[in-house]
């Protein structure tokens, strides 16, 4: 018997629809509070794309059978290296730095998962605790601020023209990340890695190496957030990136990704992370207390993820 | 002088710890051969098909390939030297569709940004199953769409496209029913047709009979014989299986 999806999978184009219908049902309900302006929209793209940057490396992760909780706390150490580096070296040194401490704490996740074996959701557990815990430390629960100018143009208040200089982050993450997940061996080793370890490894495929190289992309793109956080607010604390891990695994899973490896989608994810997005500022708009939103963003989380990831009945999860 | 066997497994000894699964086995398997290994459970079959894969070093023994002693660190070094393996489990990444499977771990790319060739896999993959007659509706469908029997056909299909000398198939039908079953027989047929040896595992006597040229019995891991097919019957196959004589 033919089945109409992927094993797990939403049909491929659901979301892009909850997508369309989530956008509608703000620009109607919240037409006379500006939710359709330049301004708004622009803004709903700047506070994405910390979000986007994340979940392209995050559907590399869950395709290929792995996670990562580090996520988060990643954000804020980044963040605050890249900030606390520019008190009193250069822009490129601080940045360097950040990234450095990205990749450098993916690469740990890595080794321990590779080299051990130990299952990735408990290793990224532990190195969250450390990571979110260092974050505290080093600036004694303190803000930095970021004065750099041009730092601050090219990694989050700048523009070019009208469109905010995120965008191009955002575009950018997207388009290679679509290209080496869609179009290259290392890509389809991703997949296949998730899918069937044991079938992969027989093939030949270094399974290792594959695991590996998706939590230090993860590790990355978490340092990339966090600088484009701090960019933006021109400052960098603890507290970014607190909520950053469960909407970017949701975006990433709304967008067609398997929670469990085999399947992915990069340019899904991009849309789950507009969904996510989309929410929050829909919500902002509708004047809602912080606590309120919270409830609101479950509930509009739990009817966009029924609406994209609901199976017929009879088909197995 | 006479040609060296295709494969030549020597002396062939396998301990796990204090078991001993299989006890200085010696056979020979040539082009357009079809042998088949029988045996109760636990005789070593299974350890024979892997150890000659690659996924068990033996203890002692050498495996020669034309002459030449072979030492398989994995199964990757097997399939290097053209001895592809039909797992049990199938080893197919059933959420991809077939022509990766096809092209599994060994994708094929175009161009100086080596992007992968999806269109060139795609007909490699058509013409080879239309080539060994597996019915599936189109090489872009998913693996996990198919019937056991089509997932079978593809992992078999694979083998017979990148084997340059033997094919080890476990229990290549035990799932599978009555009608897929013969399509399965008849592709192992014509996989010996294009002149790949085939060591195949199987607990069906019957289809051993089918479609096997020589017999290698074991028990508690000693070969207890090799008989020609059309030379032996059912009952001294059986009588050497079950250790009446």
């Amino acid at each position: 018997m033919r089945t109409a999806s992927g094993a797990g999978a939403p049909r491929g184009y659901v979301v892009y629809v909850a997508f369309l219908m989530i956008f509608v049902f703000f620009a109607v309900t919240l037409r006379d509070d500006g939710f359709l302006s330049d301004t708004n929209l622009l803004n709903i793209v700047r506070q994405t794309t910390p979000v986007t940057v994340m979940a392209v490396a995050v559907v590399f992760v869950l395709s290929a059978g792995e996670i990562d909780l580090s996520l988060g706390s990643v954000v804020a150490l980044s963040g605050l290296v890249t900030a606390d580096v520019m008190q009193d070296h250069n822009a490129m040194l601080a940045v360097a730095a950040g990234l450095g401490v990205g990749a450098g704490i993916g690469a740990v996740n890595g080794a321990l998962v590779t080299l051990l074996r130990l299952p990735s959701f408990l290793v990224t557990l532990a190195t969250m605790g450390i990571v979110a815990g260092l974050a505290r430390t080093i600036t004694n629960l303190e803000s930095v601020a970021v004065e750099n100018q041009r730092f601050v143009k090219i990694f989050g208040s700048g523009d070019v023209g009208p469109i905010p200089s995120l965008a191009f982050w955002a575009i950018g993450a997207v388009a290679v990340g679509q290209c080496v997940f869609a179009h290259t061996r290392f890509g389809a080793h991703v997949v296949a890695t998730g899918d069937n370890l044991g079938a992969a490894r027989v093939a030949g495929i270094r399974v290792d190496r594959v695991k590996f190289a998706v939590l230090v992309l993860s590790g990355a793109s978490a340092a990339v957030a966090g600088i484009l956080y701090t960019g933006r607010l021109q400052a960098a604390t603890y507290t970014v990136g607190d909520q950053a891990l469960l909407t970017v695994i949701a975006a990433v899973v709304i967008g067609g990704t398997r929670l469990f490896g085999g399947k992915g989608s990069v340019i899904g994810a991009l849309f789950g992370s507009l969904i996510m997005g989309v929410l929050t500022n829909g919500l902002i708009l509708w004047g809602l207390s912080a606590s309120e939103q919270m409830i609101w963003q479950g509930i509009l989380l739990l009817l966009a993820i029924s609406l994209t990831l609901r199976k017929p009945k009879g088909e197995q999860p | 002088m006479t040609m060296p066997p295709l494969v030549r497994i020597e002396r062939l000894h396998k301990e796990f710890g204090a078991v001993v699964a299989l006890v200085e086995v010696t056979l020979d398997v040539n082009p357009g051969d079809i042998v088949a290994l029988v045996g109760d459970n636990g005789a070593g079959k299974s350890t024979i098909v892997k150890c000659i894969a690659g996924v068990y070093p033996p203890t002692s023994g050498q495996i020669l390939l034309q002459g030449m002693p072979v030492d398989f660190g994995s199964p990757f070094d097997a399939r290097n030297r053209g001895i592809e393996t039909v797992f049990q489990d199938l080893a197919l990444a059933t959420a991809q569709p077939v022509y990766m499977n096809m092209f599994l771990g060994r994708e094929l790319v175009k161009g100086p940004l080596r992007r992968l060739d999806r269109k060139a896999m795609v007909a490699e993959t058509q013409s080879l199953l239309d080539e060994l007659d597996v019915r599936i509706d189109s090489p872009r469908q998913m693996t996990h769409d198919l019937s056991g029997g089509q997932r079978q056909g593809v992992a078999i299909a694979r083998a017979a496209h990148w084997a340059r000398w033997l094919v080890l198939m476990d229990e290549p039908t035990a799932a599978l029913g009555i009608d897929e079953t013969r399509r399965v027989e008849e592709l192992i047929r014509r996989m010996r047709d294009r002149g790949l040896a085939i060591l195949i595992v199987s607990h069906s006597l019957d289809q051993v009979f089918r479609l096997s040229d020589r017999i290698c019995v074991l028990r508690r891991g000693k070969q207890v014989g090799v008989r020609r097919t059309s030379e032996t019957t059912g009952d001294e196959i059986v009588a050497m299986i079950t250790g009446l004589r």
